[in-house]
């Protein structure tokens, strides 16, 4: 395909095309702030916003924007408490970062001409490895080898447990990927549904008589955007749940 | 990860030498998310900005947020509290407002039905008084009379003896002994 037929063409893919604002590198890797790294800061901003310049009054009887963080705090709170225990609360800092960095990130994202983040695998990935790191590493030193019960159900007789244990462990192995791609792929799909059905409205609109048709994906984007506004909170979600039971599972290995 | 960015990298490469001519080559053709010379930019900016996010979120955020709903959890609690006071207080007030109401009530009830007695008592004595002095008086008008009747009976008795003689003397012209007369009584109960 040539240049000009692919800049007529609409592209479903271009949106998630890193541009490099401001290139430098730093002992020969590549640092450059890009417009993923604008949307970053931006959706850390949010949470800045929402978080700690709403509280600054400290208001008894809280405004709108208040109660919103307030709201946002309690609900991870509370999903901290109800998967992990109350042990699990010593993560919940960590916890509340990413839910509220990935929700606002998917947010954000959902407004027209802006980054996905969480559109890229290596950021969901990032996060992912994060997150198994601090599992394995909590697990190691909250328990010792004793963390590696959690590969050996309780009451299983051993016939079983040969086959079990390696089933545990690929289970466990494969969570870093299921973690980051169910996120990353949410948000990529969807991202390519909506600019796809866009593609169409603009075609319909070019081809003569066909365009008393274009309506049509036009309606079906709007009922896809709200699908995708579900999508992005429920991801948020589904990202600190999966994260609160992996946790649990450090803290109490044996099933 | 390592083996499947690489393969899409691969990928990545055939398809830009396939679109000869393009402007940027790595940034058309191969899917952007599985390029991997946008990985290190990508989590150089990741670490720093989510770092910092995770630095204010558990230095000041949070502790400020779980201050507030503590605070307003304790605030609502005292609030609670006091009201409460409040209200056992002025139940205890309404109960010895009650008990003060009904002491005075049965006070002044008593100080009626002393009245009353004392009232009744002096009506009593008063009349008792009036009885007696009327029945003294009474009594002494009887006598009176009783004394004014033996009198005048005795009187009586004399005016006969006295016109029974003078009606003897002027028929007899004897003259006779008049205690003769008033033999039968009258002179006897003088």
């Amino acid at each position: 395909m040539n240049p000009e037929e692919a800049a007529a063409k609409p592209n479903p893919i271009e949106q998630f095309e890193l541009h490099r604002l401001w290139p430098f590198e730093i002992n020969g890797v590549e640092t450059s702030f890009t417009n993923a790294s604008l949307f970053m800061l931006l959706a850390a901003l949010g949470v800045v916003a929402l978080m700690v310049l709403a509280t600054s009054k400290k208001a008894i009887v809280p405004g709108r924007v208040q109660a919103m963080a307030e709201m946002l705090y309690e609900f991870v709170a509370g999903m901290v408490r109800q998967t992990a225990g109350t042990e699990g609360m010593k993560f919940f800092p960590f916890v509340f970062t990413l839910f509220s960095f990935i929700l606002i990130a998917n947010l954000i994202g959902l407004v027209p001409y802006t980054y996905s983040v969480t559109s890229q695998i290596v950021v969901t990935f990032a996060f992912a490895v994060v997150v198994i790191s601090l599992v394995v590493l909590y697990g190691l030193y909250r328990h010792g080898f004793g963390f590696l019960k959690l590969f050996v159900p309780h009451g299983v007789p051993l016939p079983v447990l040969v086959v079990l244990v390696p089933i545990e462990i690929i289970s466990f192995l494969s969570r870093p990927v299921s973690l980051s791609v169910r996120l990353f792929a949410n948000i990529l799909a969807g991202h390519i549904t909506l600019a796809v059905f866009g593609g169409f409205v603009v075609m319909l609109l070019g081809a003569g008589v066909w365009a008393a048709l274009a309506p049509i994906p036009l309606l079906a984007i709007v009922a896809l955007y709200a699908l995708e506004l579900l999508v992005a909170c429920l991801q948020a979600f589904v990202f600190s749940v999966l994260t609160c039971v992996y946790l649990n599972d450090a803290i109490h290995p044996g099933h | 990860m390592a083996i499947i960015s690489s393969a899409f990298a691969a990928e990545g490469e055939q398809t830009t030498h396939e679109s000869v001519g393009a402007g940027e080559a790595h940034h058309e053709g191969a899917f952007p998310p599985f390029q991997t010379e946008n990985f290190a930019p990508q989590i150089f900016w990741l670490v720093i900005i989510f770092g910092l996010l995770y630095v204010l979120m558990s230095r000041i955020a949070l502790p400020r947020v779980g201050g507030i709903i503590e605070n307003r959890g304790a605030k609502i609690a005292a609030d609670l509290g006091a009201a409460r006071d409040m209200q056992s207080k002025a139940q205890a007030a309404a109960a010895a407002n009650d008990e003060n109401l009904r002491r005075r009530r049965e006070e002044a009830q008593s100080i009626g039905r002393d009245a009353q007695h004392r009232i009744a008592a002096e009506t009593a004595r008063q009349r008792a008084v009036a009885e007696s002095e009327a029945g003294e008086k009474i009594r002494a008008a009887d006598e009176r009379i009783a004394s004014a009747k033996t009198t005048t009976l005795a009187n009586v008795e004399q005016i006969a003896v006295d016109a029974a003689a003078a009606i003897v003397e002027k028929l007899t012209g004897a003259k006779i002994d008049q205690s003769a007369l008033a033999k039968d009584g009258a002179t006897s109960s003088h």
